[in-house]
């Protein structure tokens, strides 16, 4: 451990390749994360099919590859159609959980994880998969430093995306009515906001933003029909380590993760990445709660 | 109670019993001319890709013993005929159609399941029950250590899966003047049985050799990413970088080593094909070593099949297919093969000797020699080390059955 801590010492480069390497992967798990972070924000359902829709959209990458439609133009595709799928599983499933306790919509949400998984299989089999970009792979400093082209693409899309919307959110009527409705969705309704309709929007908001996430995920790293559930834990770390409603913090904690993954692999071993990631959640919580005391404190 | 009554009584008995013991599994699992021959295999879930090609080979080697006359017994002919199961690929839904396979349909004689997980299921119900079990698909070492005397398997154990090539290092390194001691090796490997038993193997090998690993990481639990590791590579330079994490695991290395550039002298990892790194990486794959448990371009043969080569030809024909053929299938063809030969040199159905029969097996298939060791293990066939070459899987180790001279260093 010290040995490997001394290297990035003794070669400073070490920390470039490790710092792009976390900020890139970490613009991906920020993005599924927002999305995360809304639904369970706005309806308060906590979702655990995220990661199956980053694996669908990144399907419907891999999928378009194959047809030799170049995986980059799925995006679009893939935000659209999961948009789409997102309010079929809002009119069937969500809209009759979202005012049931935790444990239904957890169950509920787990079901439709399941579904998705096997769904998967059956279709496109249980091979792994991951669609090509085809981009240059560019070396700095002597091929000390190297990042493949399709990773500045996909971290400039990340930015794009999650700047459309926060836009979307502070200007649109929409993400006006589904802020009104995270704050208290009664007054909203007696204001004239149609919440079940916001609630849908969410629903399927999140899931369009999941499969582009995915989309990049397939270029970035690999897909299989059951390598969802990483993703999901991925999305609750960073929301629950950001707290609700705060994109700042989605991001930060997004970007954050991204680098705790890639130091702690190579200082302590890759097999620490998730341990340490884990980790620093709970000491993020502790951090909080001791704050939380504090401030009780100076009220009393 | 009148005589009469006890006689209807004592009547009834006896041909219970007779009943009974017609039905008991004294010669089972014979139907007619035909033996039946069990298997619970995945046909659906995470397995299933490779659980059909098992299923394959299964059933070809079936269709070509029948062909040629089916097994003689005791002066007479018989077919053979398999009934599977579908497990689902869950290891415990596994063990339980055993038990159904055992109990309720009467099957005594056993193919095995795919992959190392199911087989460790199905292991103790076949001790349980002391049935014989030829498998094809578990590697893991765990199967072979736990004084099992009903399963054998024909496939290389998982711990030969990556050792020659350390043993490839220490020659290459000794013949360019070298040490083998000095060859410095990093290991990436996933945090599960079977790929703790490869690196377990590899490791003996280093010790054998007193090299050093300059890295020992653990692959993390979603195999998505290996880059930190593989940076530490970049910044160490090790001689060998050998890496195992099945398919994932693979298909993850060969895309951060390519967008890593990463270069060293020998890079060994399992999985290379299922992963398809030729396709997906082109040239960047080249120069890897990849081992298999068998391949067509070796020089084995047999009666049944004729040469490796034919095998190849047959099955592609058979199930309309091109190319190379899965060594799952293979592999598969040739458990069928020992039950044939087992079931002619013991002359009889007898279990126990049917068992002793597997046990003495000792013959050379168009998959490779098979022998087994008292574990139930296959000492006579080693691993095949193949390397990419022109994107071109080429065999260079053993220099026995090599067709072609390795890259070295890797470019």
């Amino acid at each position: 451990m010290l040995v490997n801590f001394s290297l990035l010492i003794q070669a400073p480069l070490l920390n470039v390749q490790l710092m792009l390497d976390g900020l890139f992967i970490g613009a991906i798990f920020a993005l599924a994360a927002y999305g995360l972070a809304l639904v369970w924000g706005v309806m308060n359902v906590k979702n655990l099919a995220q990661g199956e829709f980053v694996i669908m959209g990144g399907y419907i990458a891999w999928y378009m590859g194959t047809l030799g439609i170049h995986p980059i133009l799925a995006l679009p595709v893939a935000a659209v159609l999961m948009f789409g799928f997102g309010w079929v599983l809002y009119v069937t499933i969500i809209r009759r959980v979202i005012a049931r306790d935790l444990f239904t919509s957890l169950l509920a949400t787990f079901g439709i994880a399941l579904v998705i998984q096997q769904a998967l299989n059956l279709a496109f089999g249980p091979a792994v998969q991951s669609a090509h970009s085809g981009f240059e792979i560019r070396s700095f400093f002597d091929g000390m430093v190297t990042v493949a082209d399709i990773k500045f693409v996909s971290f400039g899309l990340c930015v794009l995306l999650a700047g459309a919307v926060v836009l979307f959110m502070k200007r649109s009527r929409m993400g006006q009515a589904i802020r009104a409705t995270a704050q208290d969705a009664r007054a909203a309704k007696v204001m004239g906001i149609d919440t079940e309709r916001v609630y849908a929007f969410t629903y399927s908001l999140n899931c369009a933003i999941c499969g582009a996430a995915g989309v990049l995920v397939s270029m970035i790293w690999v897909i299989q029909p059951f390598y969802g559930v990483p993703h999901s834990i991925r999305a609750f770390v960073i929301v629950t380590a950001a707290g609700l409603g705060n994109l700042p913090g989605v991001i930060l904690a997004g970007l954050g993760l991204g680098l705790a993954e890639q130091y702690s692999g190579f200082v302590l071993g890759a097999q620490f990445q998730q341990a340490t990631v884990v980790g620093l959640l709970v000491i993020v919580l502790i951090w909080r709660q001791y704050l939380l005391i504090k401030h009780r404190q100076v009220v009393r | 109670m009148t005589t009469s009554t006890k006689f209807l009584r004592a009547l009834t008995f006896g041909i219970a019993a007779a009943g009974l013991l017609a039905a008991g599994p004294v010669h089972a699992k014979v139907e007619g001319d035909t033996i039946v021959i069990g298997s619970a295999i995945s046909f659906t879930g995470k397995y299933s890709t490779e659980g059909i090609h098992a299923k394959n080979g299964y059933n070809l080697s079936v269709k070509r013993i029948n062909e040629m006359g089916g097994v003689k017994v005791g002066g007479k002919t018989y077919r053979l005929k398999v009934v599977y199961y579908d497990d689902e690929s869950t290891p415990a839904r596994t063990a339980q159609l055993l038990e159904r396979l055992i109990k309720q349909d009467g099957v005594k004689y056993f193919l095995g399941p795919y992959s190392s997980p199911t087989t460790i299921a199905a292991a103790p119900v076949i001790e349980k029950y002391k049935v014989p079990m030829i498998e094809a698909e578990g590697a893991s070492r765990a199967l072979f250590n736990k004084g099992y005397k009903y399963t054998f398997a024909v496939l290389s154990t998982s711990e030969q899966y990556l050792a020659s090539a350390i043993a490839l290092a220490a020659e290459l390194a000794e013949k360019s003047g070298k040490k083998a001691s000095d060859v410095k090796v990093a290991m990436v490997f996933e945090n599960d049985a079977f790929s703790q038993d490869v690196r377990a193997g590899v490791v003996d090998d280093m010790k054998k050799y007193g090299m050093k690993a300059i890295i020992d990481d653990k692959m993390p639990t979603d195999l998505s990413d290996i880059s930190a590791t593989l940076t530490k590579v970049k910044a160490l330079k090790p001689d060998v970088l050998v890496i195992s994490g099945h398919t994932k695991g693979a298909a993850t290395a060969a895309r951060q080593l390519t967008e890593l550039k990463i270069s060293v002298p020998m890079i060994a990892m399992t999985h290379c094909e299922a992963a398809k790194v030729t396709k997906n990486y082109g040239k960047a794959a080249n120069g890897y070593l990849c081992p298999t448990q068998w391949a067509e371009t070796l020089s084995y043969s047999d009666k049944y099949f004729g040469s490796a080569a034919n095998y190849n030809k047959l099955y592609n024909a058979t199930y309309n297919q091109k190319g190379s053929v899965p060594y799952q299938a293979a592999q598969a063809s040739a458990a069928v093969l020992v039950w044939k030969d087992a079931f002619e040199r013991a002359n009889t159905f007898d279990i126990e000797k049917v068992r002793d029969a597997i046990s003495a097996t000792d013959m050379k298939t168009f998959y490779g020699d098979i022998k087994f060791a008292p574990a139930g293990n296959n000492i006579a066939k080693p691993m095949v080390l193949r390397q990419i070459q022109d994107g071109v899987y080429n065999v260079v180790a053993p220099l026995k059955w090599a067709s072609s001279k390795i890259d070295w260093p890797r470019k």
